[in-house]
């Protein structure tokens, strides 16, 4: 599987992630190799193997639907870029 | 004092021989005397580590002391620490405070330990040599111009120098094994679901396994003992009862029945990587086991599935870095599209940016059965060749690194390569199964590590096993040079 460079932009861009013009190249070949590497997965006939998501097979556990959580607002806004009034602020959204 | 096991500290501890205070400013001191060569912490936390020192102190003269009462430790730093700066090895929470601790962190807190800071790392714990840190890379000490290995490996070179008598880290893939058979010691990935993940910074979910970085099999133990345990706070913790991983490290180990499989011991090993393990495998064979060649037929598998798995899941992670709510956030966003994509651009380094964009790619639409769902299949073939195996065996040997440490620099350009070095570790993480390394020998002066796999819950038996061997052998007591 090789990439092009204009499914590198587009992967980028699906990842919110910028990349530089000047990174693209590299980054082109890195992912164009981590996928050779993972073609040899086509070697094998998977047909009626069930995935395995955990690996003890477990579900997720439920717990009873409560608040067991206290509201720690201003705490963990500490670590916020930008807040106001309790709120985080963005750059604006709607016109 | 810092070639003391854990059992001794806490003895001398017991005896008032030295008290938690004086300990600690012990390794402090040695912290700031060597860190500078190794780079092996992110950030060091004297005032915290001496007024848990002094409540370890006040708690002895009270009598309420429990056994690793008052013995320093470090934490990687993927651990949340309330009040204190968690990283995670990256530019994107180089401002991040922890608004509060990790359950593993909590957990040693409540033993009584002590807190000496938080040890450097691979960013988001992606990487095999500890080069993709923000913070720099971290030496070996065994040889500085060599990796410690990764991503735990602040905590590995941090122990092995012994400026931490013990530390904690994490696995996704080889993470805590691997650090420690490059640095000489003895590291343990627990059964997935054993050690909580609550407030460990979250790489790939389904594989992430916190666990001990110690100098031997018993100080692993101990550990061990303080870190697991079910918790509600996390969704996968297992509820089991609590089990004494000490309990059989006295146990001979006749008639062990060892597998020795075919592929892990083939092409790709290197030569005196192998002589070294022949002569362990004879040691253990003298002890009273006995060897047995098995398969795991796919093995060449783990690394390709692992490529897919730990990226999908890592990209789904890391979308909550986004600016807004903590975290790095670039200067001037012209909009939300621009903030999101610079600061993530802006703050995520070059191996991290990889995982995503592949985790992104195999997760989009129309590449998820080809990929994702595909591997997901794989992995359990790969599981179930563990299975098989352990009907025939009690566990599993083989290296844990197919060389020693590589020089700094030497796999960094070439992601494809560094990622084959993880081929003896990945799979046990795709499976959930446990497995260690311990210190085996030396090639060119630099440790080699023997791996040990066991079935779900078998920790106890390969501490055991692993015991057993450093009852026998003196590998584990060998120190680096320049740290004495």
């Amino acid at each position: 599987m090789s990439l092009q460079k204009e499914d590198v932009e587009k992967i980028a861009h699906l990842a919110r992630i910028s990349l530089t013009e000047a990174d693209i190249p590299l980054y082109t070949q890195n992912l164009s190799n981590i996928l050779a590497l993972v073609e040899q997965m086509n070697s094998v006939d998977t047909t009626g193997i069930i995935p395995m998501a955990h690996p003890l097979d477990a579900t997720a556990r439920l717990r009873p639907d409560i608040v067991t959580e206290v509201n720690q607002r201003e705490h963990f806004q500490q670590n916020a870029p930008q807040t106001q009034a309790g709120l985080y602020l963005v750059p604006k959204v709607i016109e | 004092m810092h070639k003391k096991t854990l059992l001794e500290l806490s003895q001398t501890l017991r005896k008032r021989e030295i008290s938690s205070v004086e300990l600690t400013r012990y390794f402090l001191s040695r912290i700031e005397r060597y860190d500078s060569q190794l780079n092996s912490f992110i950030t060091i936390t004297p005032e915290l580590a001496l007024q848990q020192a002094q409540l370890a102190d006040d708690s002895y003269k009270a009598g309420t002391a429990d056994l690793l009462t008052g013995i320093p430790l470090a934490h990687k730093d993927i651990f949340c620490t309330l009040g204190v700066k968690t990283s995670c090895g990256s530019k994107m929470l180089d401002n991040f405070i922890a608004p509060y601790n990790a359950t593993v962190v909590e957990k040693c807190q409540a033993a009584g330990m002590v807190m000496l800071g938080k040890t450097n790392m691979d960013e988001f714990a992606m990487g095999s040599s500890n080069e993709t840190s923000y913070y720099g890379a971290v030496k070996n000490p065994w040889d500085t111009a060599a990796v410690p290995g990764g991503s735990s490996g602040g905590s590995a070179a941090a122990v092995a120098a012994g400026i931490a008598p013990i530390a904690t880290g994490t696995d996704t893939g080889g993470s805590i094994r691997q650090p420690a058979a490059l640095c000489g010691l003895t590291g343990l990935k627990p059964t997935y679901g054993t050690v909580s993940r609550y407030g460990m910074i979250a790489f790939a979910s389904s594989l992430d396994q916190g666990g001990p970085i110690a100098k031997t099999a018993e100080d692993a133990a101990l550990l061990l003992n303080v870190m697991t345990g079910f918790d509600q706070r996390d969704s996968t913790s297992l509820d089991r009862p609590t089990e004494d991983y000490t309990a059989h490290l006295q146990r001979d180990i006749k008639g062990l029945k060892i597998g020795l499989p075919k592929e892990y011991f083939g092409e790709g090993l290197d030569h005196e990587v192998a002589k070294v393990l022949e002569a362990a495998i004879k040691e253990l064979e003298q002890a009273g086991a006995s060897l047995h060649e098995i398969h795991l037929p796919n093995t060449h598998l783990a690394v390709p599935v692992y490529y897919i798995i730990a990226p999908a899941e890592c990209s789904s992670n890391l979308s909550r870095y986004d600016g807004v709510r903590f975290g790095y956030r670039c200067e001037n966003p012209k909009d939300l599209i621009d903030m999101y994509k610079r600061s993530r651009g802006e703050a995520f380094g070059a191996e991290v940016k990889r995982r995503i964009m592949i985790g992104t790619y195999a997760l989009s639409a129309g590449y998820y059965d080809a990929y994702y769902l595909k591997a997901q299949q794989l992995r359990r073939l790969i599981s179930n060749d563990f299975q098989q195996a352990f009907q025939q065996v009690d566990v599993i040997l083989g290296p844990t690194s197919p060389s020693v440490a590589f020089n700094l620099g030497e796999k960094a350009n070439d992601p494809v390569t560094m990622y084959l070095s993880d081929i003896y570790t990945i799979a046990t993480n795709l499976a959930g199964i446990p497995a260690l390394s311990i210190p085996a020998g030396f090639v060119n002066q630099r440790p080699v590590g023997l791996q040990l796999l066991g079935n779900y819950f078998s920790e106890a038996r390969l501490l055991n096993i692993a015991h057993q061997y450093q009852q026998r052998t003196d590998w584990h007591q060998q120190k680096p040079q320049g740290f004495a």
